[in-house]
């Protein structure tokens, strides 16, 4: 007994911090796997609609994405309040749709061409006459695969 | 010469590096996972004949510029649009393209709406100042409906083919997933022969300006 008594120290040991860079490296790893990077920076505004039958889209290097909608605050004094199409990092035309398909269709494998698809990210208030355009647009250069975006909820949220 | 033993490394400062590169990748991270409604665009035909489709055939739905919803000439509410898109998909009042009955609808045979799910269309129709919400809700309840009568039938074949308690969505969750231990291919086969069943045949026409 006389053992344990003799070590007993009246104040506090320090915690222990030497674990400390496994636990932030643990962290850092799990991140580092989870990460997607953001590919284009949005300049417009980008609220997708919500829907419940949505189908996941995985194999994330066989989608092309084409984004729609107002252009958001900064770029409002420039390019205007009028839904607009945005492809990589530039405001595009509905006929530069064409050639960016072209693009992307050139950076790919060519047997994996015929499994493109084109994601549609068009901002919940954008009108069905912009997108029509742009679904014209892509049958005319034969990318028919598309998916709308969307996120998994319910529809109803959609009125708002 | 005298063996001196190698300086440590100072080793205090890797947290911060390792904290410095997590707040990075913190920052960067978006969680979401794409996903969407898949649709599949009709290619563009120059010589495209005239099909003729009896009109009992065509279930049309119609959203017009101020979000309303017309459906056979009916003004109706969203959330009605799946229960009725079923009724019409469902009802099996005649015969297939084959000349067969429909023997797996539950529908009320009714002999003024669709002959049968294979001949039944869904025709929707826009205008150019519908908002993009909208039309995704629309689509969401008309691929609702088809998923609807889908799982119903997988229910139904499940159980013969020998997969138990799983609907359509799940069938092509498994058939997807790399990770399910079963018969791939009798899964196949089985969402084979529920997509014949209820083919989706949704045509989205293109609006006049």
């Amino acid at each position: 007994m006389a053992k344990f008594t003799k070590k007993k120290s009246s104040d506090l040991p320090a915690v222990n911090t030497a674990s400390l860079p496994d636990i932030v490296f643990m962290l850092l790893f799990f991140f580092m796997v989870a990460t997607v990077m953001r590919e284009n920076t949005l300049m417009i505004e980008n609220k997708l609609p919500n829907a419940d039958q949505v189908e996941k889209l995985d194999k994330k290097d066989l989608v092309m994405y084409i984004y729609a909608g107002k252009p958001s605050r900064n770029y409002k004094a420039q390019y205007g309040t009028e839904a607009r199409i945005q492809l990589n990092d530039k405001f595009a035309d509905v006929s530069d749709i064409a050639a960016f398909i072209a693009a992307e269709r050139a950076s790919k494998r060519e047997e994996l061409i015929p499994f493109l698809t084109t994601s549609l990210k068009v901002d919940k208030d954008a009108n069905m006459g912009l997108v029509g355009d742009i679904k014209q647009e892509l049958r005319k250069v034969n990318a028919l695969k598309i998916n709308y975006a969307a996120i998994k909820g319910d529809v109803s949220k959609n009125k708002q | 010469m005298a063996k001196r033993a190698a300086p440590e490394v100072n080793a205090g400062s890797m947290a911060d590096i390792a904290f410095l590169l997590l707040i990075f990748f913190l920052v960067t991270t978006t969680m979401e996972k794409d996903s969407g409604i898949s649709r599949k665009l009709p290619p563009i035909d120059d010589n495209q004949e005239d099909v003729v489709i009896k009109q009992k055939n065509i279930f049309t739905v119609l959203i017009n510029g101020k979000d309303q919803l017309l459906v056979e000439d009916e003004l109706m509410d969203l959330k009605d649009l799946k229960a009725a898109a079923v009724k019409f998909l469902d009802n099996g009042g005649g015969l297939s393209t084959e000349g067969k009955p429909c023997d797996y609808c539950h529908g009320v045979k009714d002999p003024a709406s669709s002959d049968h799910p294979d001949k039944a269309i869904i025709s929707l129709k826009n205008e150019r100042e519908t908002s993009y919400a909208q039309y995704i809700s629309v689509q969401n309840e008309l691929v609702g409906a088809y998923n609807e009568l889908r799982n119903r039938r997988a229910l139904e074949l499940g159980p013969q083919k020998g997969f138990r308690d799983m609907n359509f969505i799940e069938m092509q969750d498994n058939y997807k997933d790399v990770k399910w231990v079963g018969n791939k291919e009798k899964l196949k086969e089985v969402i084979e022969q529920i997509k014949t069943e209820y083919p989706q045949k949704l045509s989205e026409v293109q609006e006049q300006n």
